[in-house]
């Protein structure tokens, strides 16, 4: 069974988890920016957490589904509607055979995912079913959706509700929509830190930046004080990651995201902690980030008990179904 | 030898300190080597480049960052088993390079910066034998170290928005091929009909860190005839 995109709406691409084992060959992890509301709405829909769902952009998205379905969605302020019903963040929803999906424009935040019970059915490609963009494979054709595309869908479970019907439960509050009005991100010192001025390094912690408008998934430009080397010079590329500040010679700093490439040459001066990359994959041009260091331990122990309470929100989810 | 973090979830191991075009790569892939032996739990993918070797781990699968540092430091004082790397015993790969204007809009450009004539950069850009030092950029992308020091050209003040897939082209003292069409600042002489990253192959890129590579000048019939 298929979906039909009506409306692709700004940017949508079909995203998973993303691609690991070929960095040696320059392939980046891309899959969701926020690989964590991912899993949750995929969590949400009865998927495995890696099942493919869609990344929306600024939303207009329209969707019409030959079958019933679970869907459930996480991410920016978005409103969503299943036919005439409200289907808040985080909760799952049963859209019924015919039925359309509207994702209007966000209120704040940028990117939603909705994942869809069965997950999109695309072909793995090097292990995953995310689209790289700029690669132009995996996902849909290699590409971002557009008004007609037909969406094949995966099995699922037996669905013995009848529709329109929204749960009662839901993911907790702070995964189904990001807390973006506190643009905080925290970070931990990167490899470059010392090659940087101490005026640069008070600025990083005490100024606001802006986010410019050549922003995209490969990255966040931002815009404020310039952060400079006490001395400057080339250095060799080497690994970059998602999180990874780095600063050209301009000294304005760029917000390494999930497309990124796999290794590069500006120094480093930190990099955004995995749990705040929720956050950062809202910023949109316009929006002001502050930034806040915490030591490498904390950055790992905050992970680890993310990791732990989305373990028992699936255990959960499971007593719920049950 | 040192290890650092690289973020929460990834930490840079710097093999050697000074960069040295053979030594350094050779250290860098016996490093490579060495860590997937050591199939270290936690340890999610590798990425080399010149000096370094970056580990990805998962921060959930670790004891503490001291403690999976020591673990890295171990696989890396382990010996190997006699290797057979894939350089050296391994012939060099031929990648064949049209020069022709249409295909090397800054050929006039590098041969300017180098007091040479465009056909004396040719001829000493084609007859190198190159190394790759590694892959990245883009997908299945060849940072080549081998380029004649002379052919070094600075790389573009305003990258230009769209290089084709194939070109051949040179940013400071490296040399590279853009597999797929993408933005770039690096100065375009030639370009290949080959067909650099496949995700239908495995690896899906055609080149991989320490591959030796010769470039033969071919002509405008020849790659047509050689297009894929």
């Amino acid at each position: 069974m298929n979906a039909t995109v009506v409306s692709a709406g700004f940017l949508t691409s079909v995203q998973d988890l993303g691609r690991t084992g070929f960095r040696q060959s320059g392939v980046s992890t891309g899959g969701a920016l926020d690989a964590h509301a991912m899993r949750v709405a995929n969590a949400l829909a009865g998927n495995d957490d890696n099942a493919a769902g869609l990344e929306a952009t600024l939303g207009k998205l329209r969707l019409r589904f030959e079958d019933e379905r679970i869907v459930a969605w996480c991410g920016g302020a978005f409103t969503v509607r299943i036919g005439d019903e409200n289907l808040p963040p985080g909760h799952a929803g049963l859209i019924g055979a015919g039925d359309e999906l509207v994702m209007a424009a966000p209120n704040e935040g940028s990117r939603g995912w909705l994942a869809i019970s069965g997950g999109i059915d695309v072909p793995l490609v090097l292990g995953s079913r995310a689209t790289d963009l700029r690669g132009n494979f995996g996902g849909h054709d290699g590409r971002t959706l557009r008004d007609g595309d037909v969406l094949p869908l995966g099995k699922h479970g037996d669905l013995e509700i009848a529709a329109p019907w929204i749960s009662e439960w839901s993911a907790p509050a702070p995964w189904a929509v990001t807390e973006y009005r506190e643009r905080f991100l925290r970070i931990v010192k990167g490899a470059n830190w010392d090659a940087f001025t101490a005026e640069a390094q008070t600025s990083l912690v005490t100024a606001s930046f802006t986010v410019t408008a050549d922003s995209d998934r490969m990255g966040a430009r931002l815009d404020g004080p310039n952060l400079d080397r006490n001395e400057a010079g080339d250095l060799l590329s080497e690994a970059v990651a998602p999180g990874t500040l780095q600063v050209p010679p301009s000294g304005q700093p760029i917000l390494l995201l999930g497309d990124c490439q796999t290794i590069g040459g500006y120094p480093k001066i930190a990099h955004v902690i995995t749990v705040d990359i929720s956050i950062a994959a809202q910023l949109w041009p316009g929006d002001r980030v502050r930034f806040h260091e915490v030591a490498l331990a904390e950055a790992q122990q905050l992970f680890l008990e993310r990791e732990n309470d989305f373990a028992r929100f699936r255990v959960g989810l499971d007593l719920h179904r049950s | 030898m040192r290890i650092e973090p690289l973020g929460d979830s990834a930490l840079l191991v710097r093999v050697v300190e000074e960069f040295h075009p053979e030594k350094s790569l050779d250290a860098v892939l016996r490093a490579t080597r060495q860590l997937e032996a050591a199939a270290i739990p936690g340890v999610i993918e590798l990425a080399s480049a010149y000096s370094t070797v970056a580990v990805f781990y998962d921060p959930a699968r670790i004891i503490s960052f001291e403690e999976f540092k020591t673990q890295i430091e171990y696989a890396l004082h382990t010996s190997l088993e006699p290797a057979r790397p894939r350089a050296g015993a391994v012939p060099a790969i031929e990648v064949p390079v049209c020069y022709e204007n249409e295909f090397a809009p800054d050929l006039g450009d590098v041969a300017q910066h180098a007091g040479l004539s465009e056909d004396e950069v040719v001829r000493r850009h084609s007859s190198a034998r190159y190394r790759v030092n590694c892959v990245g950029f883009t997908p299945g992308f060849p940072y080549l170290t081998g380029l004649p020091a002379e052919l070094a050209t600075p790389r573009r003040a305003t990258p230009r928005t769209e290089i084709p897939a194939g070109s051949v082209a040179i940013g400071g003292a490296q040399t590279g091929i853009y597999p797929s069409k993408s933005p770039g600042g690096w100065n375009v002489i030639g370009r290949t009909p080959l067909r650099l990253f496949d995700v239908k192959q495995e690896p899906p890129a055609m080149f991989q860190a320490g591959d030796r590579i010769t470039l033969r000048q071919i002509s405008r019939e020849e790659f047509d005839s050689l297009r894929q």
